[in-house]
């Protein structure tokens, strides 16, 4: 067993997660606070929409991101125009990742967001804040450890997405293979040493996560 | 200072119904709880709109449905203090009082600072005030918005007894020093007789006695409290 192909996938497993976990804020936070604050036709199916990932095979929407991001999908021809290829590429992963991952960092930001009294910002608008002053200053502040709680949960998410990733990236060593990815091939291929190595890595990085992410939930709802 | 207030507002059971206009410069609102007063208090602050109605503060308008005016609260430059005071728990004294400070602030800073007596208070945190500290922090945080009006919600009731004076004279110096015009629910007889110079009673959503202090006081619409003898001891009495 060498250990240098096996710290890659680690590694880069981690920065996949981790791009994933920030290209997946932006949208997320502008998802999660439109459910709480917002009062707007479609919010019901948007909602639906967002946690659709939670429950429908993983596999079935790796499908969908490959139709998206195909050679022939919308978005897919859209980038391959600016010259950037994204299934069975790193960037494949990321997105297999952000989407997975996206209705968890929704759920937990919105309920910290819904935990901050109106009122406050109410008070902020009547010392002449506008939307974007009140979300910066009064919101994003108190809601903070559950925006952060949210994010650690959906890169918790994101290290150990297997069935989009599978479909939209497969598990080309040195490329697109991630930790989950790679316990699977390893294993298909007897290899079952470096399968429990990545598992044990896997099982650290997600513990520790997991248990961050715990922590400031349980503090975000005693503030 | 002329308050017209016409609000028609139905929430639920509940439905506040006032057509007042008042000449004065600091109103107070006395009424049991669920009268209306803190809703009256929303709809001017511009946190609630009236299902019908106008508001005008000395000829401007904030609010009128029939024209379809609506000033968004943050540009209606009321300074409104709630209840509960709500200071930013996660901001410094210094950085709630400058909240809403609009450009060249420093020369409003000494002011506020020196009227509400804020300096000793400015390091601190903001949860380790009490309640009447608390309250005098939300009074500079709203005048340091430069309002144009002050809206307070019982500016009294969550400070202590033998605190209330300076609460008092803080409301006193922005009426007659800021010349600030004020609309306010009342919680203790002593900030009618002090403060007010018209008073509104409202009970049920409806207006059911306006006038000077001195007619209402004796009337059977005010607010009963056992704090005349501590406040007028310490000669705030007009």
């Amino acid at each position: 067993m060498t250990w240098g192909p096996l710290a890659e996938i680690a590694v880069f497993t981690a920065l996949a997660a981790l791009g994933a976990t920030l290209l997946m804020l932006p949208p997320g936070l502008a998802i999660a606070w439109a459910l709480a604050r917002g009062r707007f036709p479609g919010r019901t199916v948007l909602e639906t929409l967002v946690s659709l990932p939670l429950v429908i095979p993983p596999v079935a929407t790796g499908l969908l991101i490959l139709w998206l991001f195909g050679p022939r999908g919308p978005a897919g021809r859209a980038l391959a125009w600016i010259g950037v290829d994204v299934v069975f590429t790193w960037r494949a992963v990321v997105v297999a990742m952000a989407v997975m991952g996206l209705p968890l960092l929704v759920r937990t930001a919105r309920a910290g967001f819904e935990q901050v009294a109106r009122r406050y910002e109410q008070v902020a608008e009547t010392l002449g804040a506008g939307p974007w002053r009140v979300f910066a200053t009064i919101t994003l502040p108190l809601s903070y450890r559950a925006i952060l709680a949210g994010a650690l949960l959906a890169f918790s998410r994101a290290l150990g997405e297997f069935g989009a990733t599978m479909v939209v990236a497969g598990s080309i060593p040195g490329r697109t293979r991630t930790l989950a990815v790679g316990i699977y091939s390893f294993t298909e291929t007897g290899q079952d040493q470096e399968a429990a190595a990545l598992l044990a890595v896997s099982v650290a990085i997600a513990f520790c996560a997991v248990l961050a992410s715990n922590r400031l939930a349980r503090t975000a709802a005693v503030r | 200072m002329t308050f017209d207030l016409d609000v028609v507002l139905r929430q639920g059971g509940f439905e506040l119904r006032v057509q007042e206009r008042v000449d004065a410069r600091a109103v107070a609102l006395v009424g049991p709880s669920g009268s209306g007063k803190t809703t009256l208090v929303e709809v001017v602050a511009g946190l609630r709109r009236p299902d019908r109605g106008t508001i005008a503060i000395d000829g401007r308008v904030l609010c009128s449905t029939a024209a379809g005016v609506h000033v968004a609260a943050r540009d209606r430059r009321v300074g409104y203090v709630p209840q509960d005071v709500l200071l930013f728990p996660h901001l410094s004294v210094r950085r709630n009082v400058l909240y809403g400070a609009r450009d060249g602030a420093s020369a409003d800073l000494d002011d506020v600072t020196e009227l509400l007596e804020l300096q000793p208070l400015m390091t601190r945190d903001v949860a380790s005030l009490s309640g009447g500290e608390r309250q005098r922090v939300a009074l500079g945080r709203a005048l340091m918005a430069r309002p144009a009006l002050l809206l307070l919600d019982e500016p009294l009731a969550a400070v202590d007894l033998p605190r209330r004076h300076r609460i008092l004279q803080a409301l006193l110096a922005i009426r007659d020093r800021l010349r600030l015009p004020m609309l306010y629910v009342a919680h203790a007889p002593e900030e009618i007789r002090v403060v007010a110079d018209r008073v509104l009673a409202l009970d049920a959503g409806r207006v059911i006695a306006a006038g000077p202090p001195a007619d209402l006081l004796s009337a059977d619409v005010m607010p009963r409290g056992s704090t005349t003898r501590m406040i007028g001891g310490r000669g705030l009495e007009p």
